[in-house]
């Protein structure tokens, strides 16, 4: 059961009830403040500047991501 | 400058998307047994390009920060790549997270279709170089040697394009040589860069010497028992092969042909009748080395 006053969402790729209503406000939760992060939301990009005016429903399907080593 | 001069300190003009190359080895950064030796390997392969990826960030994790960190301070442009996406939609939305975060309209687009092959989706892959390059990308695919699919990606806005040489992490090297040659002779102004599959610096200057513009590797050097030694390795072998190739490579024959000057060879009579019993027998074929 979710607990009252938040909704659950899939943050990469695992459950979470969270009490954001926004990208940005899950970024705060999530304590990605002061690292570099790049966000989508059910396969979309969201860019920063759009993080605090991008609602989330319950169901949404967040991406967090960071760069890495690739090849 | 000497010949010798030229081949030590080739800065020899590969050119991606108006950009000048300081060099013509691209070099991944994944798989290195510490970020310490990623970064010699880096500086030993004089690569000007790195590839990097993007992934899935922990709570408060800080992961990818300290990378890009090491990455800024190797003073190289990075190449970040849509790795692991199946779909079109992955690999664009993958696209607009990496420009955001690596500050670069450069792509390395991948989309795959196999995972036992890392074969790409060719359809999926020319349907997301169409959309990135509509969105302002500049887009460097990485495709099998198929030239209809590198047509379709050139008519996509791709002017770089990236032909396997084997699959993903195998190193068997070029699979396919009739293949590449074709692509090669087929778009004589395309950038073609060999990507993926070579195993040693041999490959890499077989590449170079069919008139490739540059190689992208990885597993080969990150994978070696010195990763820096055998990124110098791949680098002069990357410079050796684009020599040999600007220089003229002698056409293969079927037949042996005497280097040294027949004429003048002693002991040898243009009749045999008179020749000495113990050599008459000896034909002048025989006479070649």
């Amino acid at each position: 059961m979710t607990p009252a006053g938040t909704i659950d969402l899939v943050l990469n790729g695992r459950p979470l009830a969270s009490v954001a209503r926004t990208v940005g406000d899950l970024v705060r939760e999530q304590e990605f403040t002061d690292v570099r992060i790049a966000t989508a939301v059910n396969g979309h990009f969201v860019p920063e500047a759009r993080r605090a005016t991008t609602a989330l429903n319950p169901g949404d399907r967040v991406e967090i991501v960071a760069p890495r080593q690739g090849g | 400058m000497t010949i010798r001069d030229q081949v030590l300190h080739a800065k020899d003009g590969l050119i991606l998307y108006g950009t000048p190359m300081p060099s013509r080895i691209l070099l991944g950064t994944a798989g290195y047994p510490s970020p310490a030796i990623l970064a010699q390997a880096v500086t030993a392969s004089e690569a000007g390009i790195v590839t990097v990826s993007l992934r899935r960030e922990t709570a408060g994790g800080r992961t990818g920060t300290r990378f890009l960190e090491l990455i800024a301070g190797l003073g190289v442009k990075v190449l970040p790549n849509t790795a692991g996406c199946r779909t079109a939609r992955e690999a664009i939305t993958t696209a607009e997270m990496a420009r955001e975060l690596f500050g670069t309209d450069w792509v390395k687009l991948e989309v795959i279709a196999n995972d036992d092959t890392l074969q790409p989706d060719v359809y999926g892959l020319v349907e997301a170089a169409e959309a990135l390059t509509h969105e302002g990308f500049k887009v460097f695919p990485y495709t099998t040697d198929d030239l209809s699919v590198a047509e379709r990606l050139q008519r996509a806005g791709c002017d770089v394009i990236m032909p396997w040489a084997a699959p993903i992490g195998t190193g068997r090297g070029i699979v396919n040589r009739a293949a590449l040659e074709s692509l090669r002779a087929y778009f004589p102004d395309v950038t073609l860069i060999i990507d993926a599959g070579l195993g040693a610096p041999s490959h890499a200057a077989a590449a170079m010497e069919l008139g490739f513009d540059a190689v992208l590797l990885n597993t080969a050097v990150a994978k070696a028992a010195d990763p820096a030694r055998m990124a110098a390795a791949f680098g002069a072998a990357v410079k050796a092969g684009r020599l040999g190739y600007e220089a003229g490579l002698m056409p293969p024959r079927d037949m042996a042909v005497p280097s040294t000057p027949v004429a003048g060879t002693p002991f040898f009579d243009l009749d045999p009748q008179t020749s000495d019993p113990q050599t008459s027998d000896t034909k002048t074929s025989d006479r070649k080395s």
